[in-house]
């Protein structure tokens, strides 16, 4: 009997583990033959309307390891072991730093549609070594004087020193992060290499910030910007741009920024494959991916923050499918665009610290934020 | 063989014997073990830590001062702790005053079941997440936002409440003021009802039955809960970000601003030693007067 009822129970798992088997077996199939392509990045990318359809297509489920700002990066960079990223998307100043650390693989140039990319993009400063990029430019932008227009008009916009007038006062927030705020107060004070300066201008320049400590509403991270732009608690923010207005704006927000008479900065994102990564073949068609104008009209037009795109043939689809966009990003193709700015030679690229050390900028900041 | 105050009288009474001998032991077991888990080990850690070094962006094990010696030399260091310092105590101190009457009300006018309710009430705000309750308060607090518009309405000017000391005063007091109430609350109920009725029977006014009686009595209890309102307030990094914003730097942002740039971890870790330093000496000068004796 008690043998029986055992004999009995095993035909019941067996039968049952056979008929778990042959149901679940296509799901298992299909999960087993999905890949995972790790990404450190800053947030918003992993957004899926844009990476939907590479994961779609490539069988692939991205994980996003999201940052805030480049030395964050680098520590996560620093300590994780080779190989767990296998792309990353950083400011393009800090490519330098991931090459001479060799956290990033030698790009093969051929790779890549460089030779679609308007020629300010091509060679891109601080991406090629020895005639190897190590980094693919992905999208660009530009920092100026980003104001609430009820508060700020443009006319008054056309120079940073209107930040210093007494009706600003309590009024102007600054994006809590050292470098393009130093920089763009540092075009302010003319210098023609914004973030090249001796003893004396970066002197001059914390002088210059320190005087406009009293001004100060807040410090402010993304989400803070936006809801401090938008009420009109702050009139103006400083070394931002349509990285933020724009989503603004897109809201119907009387937001805008714009490139006073001293200058812009250009902030540049650029991906690269991690060094040792698993996946380098994925991990290059997504860059590939990124770099169709199917790609880059995405990535212009990305929720979190859009940004304007290298690539001539990205520039030609988003004036053909989003011609307002195209227009409001200032990427209008017959017409004055971003492009004059920069050939004009109104735009400096956001860059380390020459001269000083980056811990040098970073300790003004903190003490500029508890004057 | 065992203890002669309480002799085992028969072989059959052993074991109850041991039993309770273990029982309080089993009890006590596990405190050290906390003690060295949550306090010991991670203040270990931050002590070592403060004397490691960062080499590119790694925290890497050094016997340096370098972290010390940087932070101790920044020259906006003390203004900032007493920055801290002094606004935290001050919320500490208005939380604890506003809190008093509801305490006063719950404990000595409603009856004990009204009084479970209402301190369940008080308590109901924990059950969202603080996050949230900060940010909601921008809502009412921004330039267009709630209060502003109630205040335009009326003709005043309505301008934004954000980065001023109501704001970060009132982040202090969501995170704390239910902590204060419990605390006062129990303090006030646990004050012994003779005492309070002898006074009157003897013709002590309200006022001085107060003052003499029932504070005295329930000093402990109400230090107790001033010291907790500081302690949430000081080491407060949500509501000083969002709502205190640049105008008012804390030691919390400064912990946070040192490791963001360049992942000065020993840094940060002198600036937590300090305020955890200067937490002990609050809450021991605090208990100590709590609960000293009438001279």
């Amino acid at each position: 009997m008690t043998h029986n009822s055992i004999t009995t129970r095993r035909r019941l798992i067996k039968g049952g583990l056979a008929v778990a088997a042959s149901i679940a077996t296509p799901a298992i199939l299909r999960a087993q033959g999905r890949r995972d392509l790790s990404i450190l990045t800053w947030a918003g990318h992993a957004d899926p309307d844009v990476i939907g359809a590479f994961e779609e297509t490539h069988n692939v489920r991205i994980r996003a390891k999201e940052y805030v700002g480049g030395d964050q990066m680098l520590a996560q960079m620093a300590q994780s072991p080779a190989g767990t990223y296998d792309l990353i998307l950083s400011d393009a100043e800090y490519v330098v730093q991931l090459q001479q650390a060799g956290f990033i693989e030698p790009l093969a140039p051929e790779d890549y549609p460089f030779d679609d990319f308007f020629p300010e993009f091509q060679n891109f400063r601080g991406h090629w070594f020895d005639g190897q990029p190590y980094a693919v430019f992905l999208r660009f932008g530009f920092l100026g004087l980003s104001h609430n227009r009820t508060a700020m008009s443009e006319a008054e916009a056309r120079s940073y020193r209107t930040m210093w007038e007494p009706r600003h006062q309590g009024r102007i927030g600054h994006f809590d992060w050292h470098l393009p705020n130093l920089g763009t107060l540092s075009l302010l004070n003319g210098n023609p290499s914004p973030f090249d300066l001796d003893e004396a201008h970066w002197a001059d320049l914390t002088g210059t910030m320190m005087s406009l400590r009293p001004q100060v509403r807040g410090f402010y991270d993304y989400g803070g910007m936006l809801s401090a732009l938008r009420s009109g608690e702050v009139s103006a923010i400083p070394g931002i741009g349509d990285w933020i207005t724009g989503v603004l704006a897109r809201d119907g927000a009387d937001v805008t920024t714009t490139i006073p008479e001293e200058g812009g900065l250009q902030w540049t994102e650029s991906l690269s494959i991690g060094a040792r990564s698993g996946n380098q073949d994925l991990a290059r068609s997504f860059i590939q991916y990124m770099l169709s104008p199917e790609g880059q009209v995405k990535t212009a037009t990305l929720k979190a923050y859009p940004a304007m795109i290298p690539t001539r043939a990205g520039w030609a689809k988003l004036n053909d499918e989003l011609p307002g966009e195209a227009r409001r990003q200032n990427m209008a193709l017959n017409g004055p665009n971003a492009l004059d700015e920069i050939r004009a030679g109104r735009i400096r690229l956001r860059e380390l610290p020459v001269q000083q050390s980056l811990e040098i900028w970073n300790d003004a900041w903190t003490r500029y934020k508890n004057a | 063989m065992n203890s002669p105050a309480l002799p085992a009288r028969t072989s059959g009474r052993r074991l109850p014997f041991l039993f309770r001998r273990t029982w309080p032991a089993l009890w006590i077991l596990p405190m050290p073990v906390w003690l060295l888990l949550f306090f010991a080990v991670p203040l270990g850690l931050l002590v070592a830590i403060s004397f490691w070094s960062v080499v590119n962006y790694r925290l890497t094990p050094d016997a340096t001062l370098a972290a010390w010696r940087h932070v101790l030399g920044l020259d906006f260091l003390w203004a900032s702790f007493w920055r801290s310092y002094g606004l935290s105590m001050a919320s500490a101190v208005v939380i604890s005053l506003l809190a008093f009457p509801a305490s006063y009300a719950m404990a000595f006018v409603a009856a004990p079941r009204q009084r479970l309710i209402l301190l369940g009430l008080a308590i109901a705000p924990f059950f969202t997440s603080y996050l949230v309750r900060i940010y909601s308060w921008q809502v009412f607090l921004t330039e267009g936002g709630v209060i502003s518009s109630i205040v335009q309405a009326f003709g005043g000017k309505g301008d934004s409440l954000l980065n001023t000391y109501f704001a970060l005063f009132l982040g202090h007091a969501t995170l704390a003021l239910p902590v204060v109430l419990i605390l006062q609350t129990i303090a006030l109920a646990n004050v012994d009802r003779t005492g309070i009725s002898a006074a009157a029977n003897l013709g002590a006014r309200p006022r001085a039955i107060l003052f003499r009686v029932i504070l005295p009595a329930a000093r402990p209890g109400l230090t107790l809960g001033l010291l907790f309102a500081f302690l949430l307030s000081y080491a407060e990094f949500v509501s000083a970000s969002y709502l205190g914003g640049g105008a008012f730097q804390t030691l919390p942002i400064l912990v946070t601003d040192l490791v963001r740039a360049g992942q000065q971890w020993p840094r940060a870790a002198v600036v937590s030693l300090l305020m955890i330093a200067s937490l002990l000496v609050t809450a021991f000068v605090t208990v100590l007067w709590a609960y000293r004796e009438k001279g």
